[in-house]
C-alpha cells in the first residue's frame, strides 16, 4: 500500500472532522445543543484516562498493586484537585510515575 | 489586549500542554521505521495530519498489516471527538472569515480546544481572541513536528524508548485539565459516567467505545443539570 495514500486520506478526514462545524458559520444550535456541549471536554478526556489508568495496554485489566499508571494517576488527580495548576499536574504527575516505575523495577536500565 | 499580546500569551499558556505531549511526538517519531513509513513519510503525516491518538494508532495497524480502508475507518472513528471540539469552538469563531476559519480547524486538537475554550470563556469582551487561538495552536503544531524529528533522528539510539511508559504524560495532561472543570454535580457525574462506559465498552472496535462514553456522560450531564434548573424554579416558585 502506498503510505502517502493513506497520509492524504487521514489528512481529508481529519481536516473535515474538525472543520465540520466551523463551515457552517450560520449555524446556530438550539439550547439543548448548546447544554450538551459544556460537557464536550470533562467526557472526551475521562473516557480517555480511566481505560488508560486501568487497563494500560488496552486490553487487560490491571488492579494491582504493581499498576503504575493506576497509583499515578490517582495521584496526579489529587495534585490536579489540591493544586489546580497544570503544570504542576504534568509535572507532578510524571515524577510520582517514574518513582513508581523506578521503585517497581519496571524501568528498562 | 492586542493582537501580538493575545498570540502570544495563547503560546504561552500551551506551554504545560507542550511538555505533555513533547513524549508522544518523539515515540511516534522513533516507532513509525518499524511500521514501514520512510523519515519523509513519518515526517509528513505530522505535518500533514496532526492528530497524536489517530497517528498512532495509524503506525500499530500499520505495523500489523492493515488494510487501506480499515485504517481509515479508524481514523475516523478517533477522531470523531474533534467534532464535538469544533461544534463546541463554533459559536466563538463564526464571525470569522474562511481564511481564519480553515486553519484554526486544522490545528484543532485535544490540548488547543481545553485552553482556547479556557480563554473564549473568559468573561472579557477582547476581539482579538482568534489570535489567542492561533498562536496557542502554532505553538502546539510546531513542538509536534520538532518532537517528531527529534524522535527520527535521535530515537532509535534510546533503547527500548517504548518500555519507559511515556505514554503517562498524555492521561497527567487531561487529568490536569479535566479535574479542575469538576466543579458542579452534574459535571462530576458526567466524568464519571463516561469513565465507566469507556472501560465497559473498552474492547469495542476501531475505539467506538469512546464516542458511547463521551455521549452518555453527555446526555447524563444535560439531565443532571436540567433537574438542577427545574428544582431552582420549583424554589423561586415556592419563595415568591
Amino acid at each position: 500500500m502506498d503510505n502517502w495514500l493513506l497520509i492524504l486520506g487521514m489528512l481529508v478526514i481529519t481536516f473535515s472532522i474538525r472543520y465540520s462545524l466551523f463551515a457552517f458559520p450560520d449555524l446556530r444550535f438550539p439550547p439543548l445543543v448548546r447544554q450538551g456541549l459544556h460537557f464536550v471536554p470533562t467526557a472526551v478526556l475521562t473516557a480517555i484516562v480511566l481505560p488508560g489508568m486501568l487497563l494500560p495496554d488496552g486490553q487487560h485489566w490491571a488492579l494491582s498493586l504493581d499498576n503504575a499508571y493506576l497509583w499515578a494517576g490517582l495521584a496526579t488527580i489529587a495534585i490536579a484537585a489540591v493544586t489546580r495548576h497544570l503544570l504542576a499536574t504534568i509535572g507532578g504527575g510524571l515524577l510520582v510515575f517514574f518513582l513508581l516505575r523506578w521503585a517497581l523495577g519496571q524501568l528498562p536500565l | 489586549m492586542s493582537r501580538q499580546h493575545e498570540f502570544a500569551q495563547g503560546a504561552r499558556d500551551m506551554l504545560p500542554m507542550l511538555l505533555g505531549a513533547m513524549p508522544f511526538g518523539i515515540i511516534f517519531g522513533s516507532l513509525a521505521g518499524a511500521a514501514g513509513l520512510s523519515a519523509w513519510q513519518t515526517l509528513g503525516m505530522s505535518l500533514l495530519v496532526f492528530a497524536g491518538s489517530a497517528q498512532f494508532i495509524a503506525i500499530s495497524l500499520l505495523g500489523a498489516g492493515t488494510g487501506l480502508a480499515v485504517l481509515l475507518l479508524t481514523t475516523l472513528v478517533v477522531n470523531l471527538r474533534h467534532a464535538l471540539y469544533s461544534a463546541s469552538l463554533q459559536p466563538f469563531v463564526r464571525h470569522l472569515p474562511k481564511r481564519w476559519r480553515m486553519p484554526l480547524a486544522f490545528w484543532l486538537t485535544d490540548e488547543a480546544y481545553a485552553v482556547v475554550l479556557n480563554r473564549y470563556t473568559e468573561a472579557d469582551s477582547s476581539p482579538h481572541k482568534h489570535w489567542y487561538f492561533l498562536g496557542a495552536a502554532l505553538a502546539m503544531y510546531l513542538n509536534w513536528q520538532l518532537c517528531t524529528l527529534v524522535g527520527v533522528l535521535f530515537g532509535q539510539r534510546v533503547p527500548n524508548l517504548a518500555a519507559w511508559g511515556l505514554d503517562f504524560a498524555m492521561l497527567a495532561t487531561f487529568i490536569g485539565i479535566v479535574v479542575p472543570m469538576l466543579r458542579t454535580r452534574p459535571q462530576v457525574a458526567a466524568a464519571l459516567v463516561a469513565g465507566a462506559v469507556a472501560l465497559a465498552c473498552h474492547a469495542w472496535p476501531y475505539k467506538l467505545g469512546l464516542l458511547a462514553a463521551a455521549f452518555s456522560g453527555i446526555v447524563v450531564g444535560v439531565l443532571l443539570e436540567r433537574r438542577n434548573e427545574a428544582d431552582l424554579d420549583v424554589d423561586m416558585e415556592e419563595l415568591a
